[in-house]
């Protein structure tokens, strides 16, 4: 191996490959098969962390940042003047090998630009995932990239050897899509995602009555979409990703605030802050309609096409609907415990278990982990000292916000400022 | 008057002293490990002589009314180390087996929760080898790791990198507590060795491992920092993932020495 080479290379495509936000290797059932290399059944594992604390679970790389398409928010795009560089099929297989020996990695997540067509890249993707898996037999996690526009033939065997497909669609509205990548088709997209849905359900079916049937991408799809480089509201947004969802079985919609990377009028210039407060309360959104049983129309509607950048959605919900409070925590089912602020879908568990036991008062609810400073204006327990003040949503917010201090703090301070003349929304 | 049981610091140990217990049906009484028994005045000491056939009944016994679950959590909740764990335990045991029923979930009992807490630290830990663990390919075919976790987790890694690693042979030391986890390509053992305190230093990583494993280091480091967005730094963040105490073990944290 000629490291030297190796190590520009690696650079150059770690470097490309890094807006790529899905770090995930979780969710594969796949195990270690004739004392082989490697096992992905079990949970995920970071097993670095970076700077900006996002994790390192996968070798994420470009297989190369060759490019065709001129997409204007992408760093690989056919016009930026950069350094390109392409793996060879055995390189990448060796590093992956050797990094995942070494205990660096939990896999290989393998995307690369479209340096021909769509089906010479996936190919070249396709071939990589084969060899690791037949050559080396390596039962580590491979998530690859599915090339818009691939064949269905190159799709089916990738799930063949990946336990995880792609599509980033990106951008999350048509029309954001027709001014940032003219060249870009929303079916172009779709498609892809529909094949692996399919194949997914198909082989799920056939394995049921036939044990020996291979498993077809064993941990799902996902997709991306760029935050705040093309104008689309929260609600556009989740949208969106409650359709991806529903529609293709998605395991994970990734959000990624746009890093400006170009000098393009289309998009916010260079400098501009990258908007990480904004990303947060997307995927806060994510998780209660995913773990907490919300409908994305009880979140953000046409009143509210926008999350409250202050406050988090579940407050933000909780305080439209105080009607619904106080909840009784030894009495109220699961669906209504994990409605209330500061309470997790860990602790909604822990209070099920325990009050099995005896009635749980405020020394317990604390000692289990929840976050008393929101949740005591939503909730009795056995104890007669509760809230009794009937309180307007806006008293109850900002008795809230003078005892709580956000990591935010200076970024929503800011953003208030901006734009102290719009009221924040009352409750009904 | 309380009696203390001094026991020898094994799970088996700890069992027997449970035994004992119930034997000679003490009441008011305090577990404590050897090397951390302190004399005081008003109480009778017993040294617990461990009894593998002792333990293995209680350890039996226990499946009644704790279900296999609650069972991993006393010996997950032991191998945490913390002063006083063998009480907390000893209270749970005893309420299971009074009670008659599984009582691992009654949170608001202080003492539960405080088990309940201790096994996550403990399994959070356990994670952390998983994915700290950095090993390097002696010039004999070793993939060697040492480790210092904050709890003694090795046992509980030892499954994970045997499921993993099946086709090469593993071993990752515990400096801290003296012991490691070899794996031979069929069974995972426990051993002690005299390590040299220079296997660690850079100066003679050549010595020790092959020419090739100071090349994949540098090309993991260059990963490593090839794959940040600095526009994003969040060292805040960073740092409560990897806390520093890990760092001497991760290749890509170690600073450069040479330009």
């Amino acid at each position: 191996m000629n490291f030297e080479r190796i190590k520009e290379k690696l650079s150059i495509l770690a470097d490309a490959a890094k807006y790529d936000v899905s770090c995930s290797s979780s969710g594969s059932k796949r195990t270690n098969k004739n004392k082989g290399l490697g096992d992905s059944s079990g949970m995920g594992i970071c097993h670095s962390y970076t700077e900006d604390g996002r994790c390192v679970s996968l070798l994420k790389i470009l297989l190369t940042n060759h490019c065709i398409f001129d997409c204007a928010y992408c760093v690989t795009r056919k016009s930026n003047d950069i350094k390109r560089a392409a793996f060879k099929v055995q390189e990448v297989v060796d590093l992956t090998i050797a990094f995942y020996r070494r205990n660096y990695i939990e896999g290989l997540f393998l995307s690369s630009g479209i340096f021909k067509d769509a089906d010479t890249t996936m190919e070249r993707l396709v071939q990589v995932a084969k060899k690791l898996r037949e050559e080396e037999n390596f039962n580590g996690y491979i998530h690859l990239k599915s090339i818009p526009g691939a064949s269905d033939e190159l799709m089916r065997e990738a799930g063949l050897y990946a336990d995880r497909l792609s599509v980033n669609i990106e951008i999350p509205s048509e029309t954001g899509l027709k001014l940032l990548a003219p060249d870009k088709k929303r079916e172009d997209f779709i498609k892809p995602m529909q094949k692996v849905k399919n194949e997914i359900i198909q082989y799920k079916s056939e394995k049921k009555l036939i044990k020996s049937t291979p498993i077809y991408a064993p941990a799902g799809q996902s997709t991306q979409m760029i935050i705040g480089a093309s104008g689309e509201t929260d609600a556009e947004i989740m949208y969106t990703s409650a359709y991806f969802y529903k529609q293709f079985n998605m395991k994970r919609v990734y959000y990624s605030g746009y890093i400006p990377i170009s000098y393009d009028t289309r998009l916010p210039s260079i400098g501009t802050e990258v908007p990480m407060l904004r990303e947060n309360r997307l995927y806060q959104t994510d998780w209660l309609l995913r773990f907490y049983g919300f409908d994305i129309r009880e979140l953000l509607n046409k009143e509210y096409p926008n999350l409250d950048s202050d406050i988090d959605p579940k407050l933000s919900w909780a305080l439209r609907n105080l009607q619904l409070f106080p909840v009784d925590v030894n009495k109220a089912d699961k669906n209504m415990l994990a409605r209330i602020p500061g309470v997790g879908m860990k602790s909604v568990h822990k209070i099920i278990q325990a009050r099995r036991f005896r009635k749980l008062n405020w020394e317990h609810l604390k000692a289990i982990g929840i976050a008393m400073n929101r949740s005591k204006y939503f909730m009795v327990c056995d104890s007669n000292k509760f809230e009794r003040k009937d309180r307007t949503a806006a008293q109850i917010k900002s008795l809230i916000l003078q005892h709580s201090a956000s990591k935010y703090n200076t970024t929503y301070n800011q953003q208030l400022n901006l734009f102290s003349s719009i009221e924040t929304p009352v409750a009904v | 008057m309380m009696t203390k049981l001094i026991y020898d610091g094994t799970f088996e140990g700890f069992l027997t002293a449970i035994f004992q217990v119930y034997e000679e049906k003490l009441t008011n009484i305090c577990i404590e490990r050897k090397e951390l028994a302190t004399e005081t005045f008003f109480s009778e000491y017993t040294l617990v002589t461990t009894d593998v056939c002792k333990a293995n009944r209680v350890w039996k016994g226990l499946s009644r009314y704790c279900a296999a679950e609650g069972k991993n959590n006393i010996y997950k909740a032991f191998l945490s180390e913390c002063d006083g764990i063998e009480n907390t335990l000893y209270h749970y045991i005893q309420r299971s087996l009074s009670e008659k029923q599984n009582i691992a979930k009654d949170y608001a009992d202080p003492e539960i929760l405080k088990i309940a807490k201790t096994v996550r630290m403990v399994n959070r830990e356990k994670h952390r080898m998983d994915a700290f663990v950095r090993f390097r390919l002696t010039k004999d075919g070793l993939y060697f790791a040492t480790v210092s976790p904050d709890f003694n987790v090795l046992p509980l890694n030892a499954k994970h990198f045997k499921n993993r690693y099946a086709d090469q042979q593993w071993l990752i030391y515990d400096l801290k507590r003296n012991y490691g986890i070899h794996y031979n390509l069929k069974e995972v053992y426990y051993i002690n060795l005299q390590l040299s305190e220079e296997v660690n230093n850079t100066s003679k990583a050549t010595y020790y491992f092959t020419e090739e494993e100071q090349a994949f280091q540098e090309l993991w480091k260059k990963y490593f920092t090839s794959t940040n967005i600095t526009s994003r730094k969040n060292m805040k963040l960073h740092v409560q993932h990897i806390p520093k105490r890990y760092w001497k073990y991760l290749s890509e944290k170690t600073p450069n020495l040479k330009k």
